[in-house]
Formats: C-alpha cells, sequence, structure tokens
C-alpha cells in the first residue's frame, strides 16, 4: 500500500502537474462517465432544462410566435387572484388536518400491530397497505360514488340512522370536507409499514429497564416508543405535506375543483391555468410560488420537530 | 386481562382493515353485481348496481344457486320445461355478471389501454433498472473529476415538485415532436432521479476486494459491473423495479396532459375519459378499475417483502 501513497504524492508538488492530472484522471475514468451518461443526457434534458425553463418562462407571457418579457407581472397577477388564494386555503386547510391525522392513526395502528405475532404481522401490514398501491384514480371512482346523494353507502349510512341524504360533494359546505374525511380513511399505508420496521429496531433493554422502574405499558409507550420514533415522525410528516400540497388527482375526479372553488387546490389550479387557459408563463409563475411554499413549509417542519427537545 | 386486551385489539384492527379494504371490495363487488335482471315475479327488469340500500355482494351469486335449486327440483318432478327455462335464467345471470368486463373489451378498448400501461410500465421499469444502477454504481464505487457535482445536483432536483416543471416539459414535448405518442411519457419517467440515490445506497455495500479481484482477473468495467456488481444489488434492484412499476402504472397527471389519442390512452387516462363520458354505467367504470387494479394487487401480493423492503430503503437517511 504504502509506495503507491509515495507515488501520487510525488506528483502534487508540481502545480502543472497537477493540471495535467485532473486531464489524466478524466481520460483515465472514461469508463465512469460512460456508466453515467444515459442518465445524465436524460436528467438534463427532462430535470434540469425544464427547471430553469420553468423559471424563466415565469417571467415572460407566451405568445404564439415566439414569448414576451414581463418582469414580475405574472406573480403579481398569481398574489392578486382571489383563485389562488381560495387554492390556498383549501389545500392549507387539506393539509392542516389529514397530515397530522394520517401520521398519528398510522402510528396507532402500527403501534397495535407491532406486537402480535409475525403471520398476524404481514397480514395487517397487508391488509394496510393493499389499498396504497391502486392508482388514487380508482380510489376517488369509488369513493365518488359512495358518496353518490341517491344510492351511495354514505347516505344510505345515514337513512338507517333516520337522517337525510346529503349531497357531499355538489354542495360548498361539505365537498373539501367530504375529501377530507376521503384522505383521513385511505390508510397511510407508507406510514405503518415505516414506523413498524422502526419499532422493530428499538432495542428490548429499554423496554426491560423501564418494566423493572415499574412503567406500565402506555407510559413505555409514551416515554419509549414515541420519542425514539422521532425520526421517522419527521420524515412520514414532511413526506405527507408534500404529497398533501400536491393533492390533484381526488379533485379532478371527483369535484373539478367546485362548486364553485370550493374544492380548487394549487395544483389543480396550476393545471387549469396552464392547460385549460393555456397561460403559460402565469401557470408557471404558480408553479414556482407552490415550490417555495413547498419549500418553506418543509424547512419549517424540519427545525420544529429536529429541535423541539 | 391481557387475553381480554389482546381480543380488543385484534378486534380494533381488523375493524380498521375492513375499513381500509372497502372501496377496493366495493370495486370487485360492483363490477360483478347484477344490472339487467329479469325478476320472476315483477316481470321486469331490475338493477342491483344502483339500488337503494346498495347491496353489499354481487346478488348473481344467490340468484344463481336459487335457480339452480330450482332446475334440479323441475327435473325431479320431470318437467323438463321448467328446467330448461331455469337453465337459461342461469346463463342470463352468468352473462350479465361478467357483462362489464366483455363490454369493455369488445366496444371500450380498454385491451389496447391496458397493453399500452403495461408495455410502457415494462420499458420504463427496465431503462430505470439498467442506467440508475450504473449511475448509482459508480457513484459510490468510483473517484473521478465532478463526481461530487453531478450527485448533488441530482439529489438537490430531488426536492422539486414534478408540478414545476409541467408547463416547460409540455413546451418541449411539443418542440420535440413527440406530443401524443408514447415517447411523451417514457422519456420523463426515465429521468426520475430517486433510483440514482437509492442504488448509490445500495452500491456502497458492495465489497471492494470483490471488485479488485475482478479487475485482477482482467474483467473490463462493463464486465465487472454485469456479472459482479449487478447480481449482488438484486435485493435493491427488486425493490426499485416495483416501485417504478407502480408510479409509472398508477401516473395519471402528465398522460392525462400529453395524450390524446384514445388508442394510446393508459388505463387511468382511459378510465376517466370513460367517467366522464356519463354514458357509462358505474358496473362498468367498477369493472374498468378492477381490470387497472387487479395487475397491482398480484404484484403485491407476490413480493410483498420487496415492498417492505425498498420502503425502509427509500425512508431511512444516513
Amino acid at each position: 500500500m504504502k509506495p503507491v501513497q509515495q507515488v501520487t504524492n510525488a506528483a502534487k508538488p508540481v502545480d502543472l502537474a497537477r493540471k495535467t492530472s485532473v486531464w489524466t484522471q478524466i481520460k483515465k475514468n472514461y469508463a465512469a462517465y460512460l456508466f453515467l451518461l444515459p442518465k445524465l443526457i436524460l436528467f438534463v434534458a427532462f430535470i434540469m432544462i425544464p427547471v430553469v425553463w420553468a423559471f424563466v418562462s415565469s417571467f415572460q407571457e407566451y405568445k404564439i410566435f415566439g414569448s414576451e418579457w414581463v418582469g414580475f407581472e405574472n406573480y403579481v397577477k398569481v398574489f392578486q387572484s382571489s383563485a389562488f388564494y381560495d387554492a390556498l386555503k383549501n389545500t392549507f386547510l387539506f393539509t392542516v388536518v389529514t397530515v397530522p391525522f394520517n401520521v398519528i392513526s398510522a402510528l396507532i395502528i402500527a403501534s397495535l400491530i407491532h406486537p402480535l405475532g409475525k403471520w398476524s404481522q404481514s397480514f395487517f401490514r397487508g391488509a394496510f397497505y393493499l389499498p396504497t398501491v391502486t392508482s388514487m384514480v380508482i380510489v376517488a371512482m369509488v369513493w365518488r360514488w359512495m358518496y353518490n346523494q341517491d344510492f351511495g353507502l354514505f347516505n344510505y349510512v345515514l337513512g338507517l340512522f333516520g337522517m337525510d341524504p346529503v349531497n357531499w360533494l355538489g354542495q360548498s359546505s361539505t365537498a373539501l370536507w367530504s375529501l377530507i374525511i376521503m384522505q383521513c380513511l385511505i390508510p397511510f399505508g407508507v406510514g405503518i409499514i415505516l414506523y413498524l420496521a422502526a419499532m422493530g429496531s428499538i432495542s428490548h433493554s429499554l423496554y426491560e429497564a423501564a418494566t423493572i422502574d415499574g412503567a406500565n405499558g402506555f407510559q413505555k409507550w409514551l416515554r419509549i416508543t414515541i420519542p425514539l420514533l422521532k425520526p421517522t415522525t419527521l420524515y412520514l410528516v414532511l413526506l405527507s405535506t408534500i404529497g398533501s400540497f400536491q393533492v390533484f388527482t381526488q379533485i379532478i375526479m371527483m369535484t373539478g375543483g367546485g362548486p364553485g372553488s370550493a374544492t380548487e387546490t394549487l395544483v389543480h389550479l396550476i393545471y387549469k391555468t396552464g392547460f385549460r387557459d393555456f397561460e403559460f408563463g402565469y401557470a408557471s409563475a404558480q408553479s414556482i410560488v407552490l415550490f417555495a411554499i413547498i419549500l418553506i413549509f418543509s424547512i419549517i417542519q424540519f427545525r420544529v420537530l429536529r429541535y423541539d427537545d | 386481562m391481557a387475553k381480554l386486551n389482546k381480543t380488543i385489539i385484534y378486534v380494533a384492527l381488523l375493524v380498521f382493515s375492513i375499513v381500509s379494504l372497502m372501496p377496493l371490495y366495493w370495486v370487485f363487488s360492483t363490477s360483478l353485481q347484477l344490472s339487467k335482471y329479469q325478476d320472476e315475479d315483477l316481470k321486469q327488469s331490475v338493477s342491483y348496481v344502483d339500488s337503494n340500500p346498495p347491496k353489499m355482494y354481487p346478488m348473481g351469486v344467490p340468484e344463481y344457486f336459487e335457480h339452480w335449486g330450482k332446475a334440479r327440483d323441475a327435473e325431479k318432478a320431470g318437467d323438463d320445461k321448467a328446467a330448461a327455462q331455469h337453465r337459461e335464467i342461469m346463463d342470463a345471470i352468468v352473462k350479465d355478471t361478467f357483462s362489464g368486463f366483455t363490454t369493455l373489451f369488445q366496444k371500450n378498448n380498454i385491451g389496447r389501454w391496458f397493453l399500452n400501461s403495461g408495455y410502457i410500465s415494462v420499458v420504463v421499469t427496465l431503462g430505470i433498472l439498467l442506467f440508475d444502477s450504473m449511475a448509482g454504481y459508480v457513484l459510490a464505487k468510483k473517484q473521478f473529476p465532478g463526481k461530487n457535482l453531478i450527485f448533488y445536483a441530482i439529489v438537490g432536483t430531488m426536492m422539486i415538485p414534478g408540478q414545476v416543471t409541467l408547463v416547460p416539459m409540455f413546451m418541449m414535448v411539443k418542440n420535440l415532436g413527440i406530443m401524443d405518442t408514447h415517447w411523451a411519457l417514457i422519456f420523463p419517467d426515465l429521468s426520475m432521479v430517486f433510483g440514482v440515490f437509492l442504488m448509490r445506497q445500495f452500491m456502497y455495500s458492495v465489497p471492494d476486494e470483490l471488485l479488485d479481484a475482478a479487475k485482477i482477473d482482467g474483467a473490463g468495467e462493463w464486465k465487472t459491473y454485469w456479472s459482479i456488481v449487478l447480481p449482488l444489488a438484486r435485493p435493491g434492484l427488486a425493490a426499485l423495479g416495483i416501485f417504478t412499476f407502480m408510479n409509472v402504472w398508477n401516473s395519471f397527471l402528465w398522460p392525462i396532459i400529453v395524450l390524446n389519442d384514445a388508442n394510446l390512452y393508459t388505463l387511468p387516462v382511459g378510465l376517466k375519459t370513460l367517467q366522464d363520458a356519463n354514458l357509462a354505467s358505474f358496473k362498468l367504470l367498477m369493472s374498468g378499475a378492477a381490470i387497472a387494479s387487479i395487475p397491482m394487487i398480484i404484484v403485491f401480493i407476490l413480493f410483498q417483502r420487496h415492498f417492505v423492503k425498498g420502503l425502509t430503503l427509500g425512508g431511512v437517511k444516513e
């Protein structure tokens, strides 16, 4: 090993030699670049360029024959439009209710599953994860029908208790809440699996020590399990917040953002602006604002959950 | 006491899992529901698909057995005509139960959509597995100028939500002249970078000694990668492959933007147009939903282990 070290050291003192050595290193490692090449081409063409382009076009107005620079006009338009604030408010409410509900219920379900035997564990894990491998398009189609005013499951259940049928998705007062309830009742499969994995890696000796100190099951859960699951919780909160800010499929499949703007969300608004009204510059500005909001939220959550204690 | 607690836990979990699986059950139950049933006594056609109260299981099953019993009784009594009538009704029940599926295949082109979704998912998955494992391998195991720059550029963009690039991607696809073709789906999907990150994590566990040994034996870079690195990375590849397949199979927002030709639709896009058409009965929609979800359910049941592995690999950060 040692002689090799000396050879590389020997090349270092001369600056010129170092410069050429970068080139020789590139030449020597040409195979590594060839391995990277296919992915790199795709990455630059379909991610890097579009990201830069999104920024650029947010300062332009799209015209059929070339675009025009309009400065911050698109951004001003975003912040002056009531549609944007409606969408922001709805997305925000959706996130604030569903994210804590989903993460906490995933924690509780995982805590219930964890002590069970191997067979029951994988059975329940499957039962809770299976619904999440099917497309949201399908989930939305079924729920739309379950919410149907005339022959849906929900109004049938209400009828059993002698209550009048509700036009769940058709009126502003219940439409958004119907979507929120639906999101809460779709199991957070990823969360349950990650919590289970994290619980499996907590050392038994901690629980044994707590038992000797006279702690009961609930105290152990509160004082040992939950604090040690914190990194997982942070990850899940971030993951589901980002996902929740991008809510789209349910909206287009179930309400189309309506009635009025009752269920308009940010991504559905971007979709409408870009691909129904073809206002590309305006849609780009909305996308950049969405990105900024997600980024700010992620940073806040990261700080709060990380340095809480 | 402990036993009672355990019973409560089991009951609670069973209730939760019924709630969780209910919509999926509803898809299959409704897809097989009787929609045009000639009721014997009422002499009129009834549909159980949009009946109130909703029927919780396919009504064809009890009806079928009822007529089966009657046919048998009639045969015993020697009434061949009545028996034949019951047999006829039994055939009609079977035909009607599966009518959603037969209509979709005969009239709505769903076979085409299924093939489109299938081949696009397979092509993208294979491409991602190859390209991402190649990139992940050199990013984990090789030293070369620019390596860190490339890695951080790739990881940095993982934070950016896909919607940010919808508009420029649309223009790009338009300029490349691949609008309304499957290339417009395949290229953007192939450029997803999560797999590079995942494979890089995985490739760290490949022992350097093995790579050195291969080099001494005179194996070239490609041979080392293909016959030593790839087999060792198999668990990671399995997890990445399954998740890529699932994402592409279920992807929706981008396909509805770039696809117009009904012959090119993928399943989710096709299902949306079925729903939009409003002509389709709910039985038909749910039959489509069943067709679209069956492959994912099979994949999940076969590879449950890899799903868990993939999630934990992606979720646990260094």
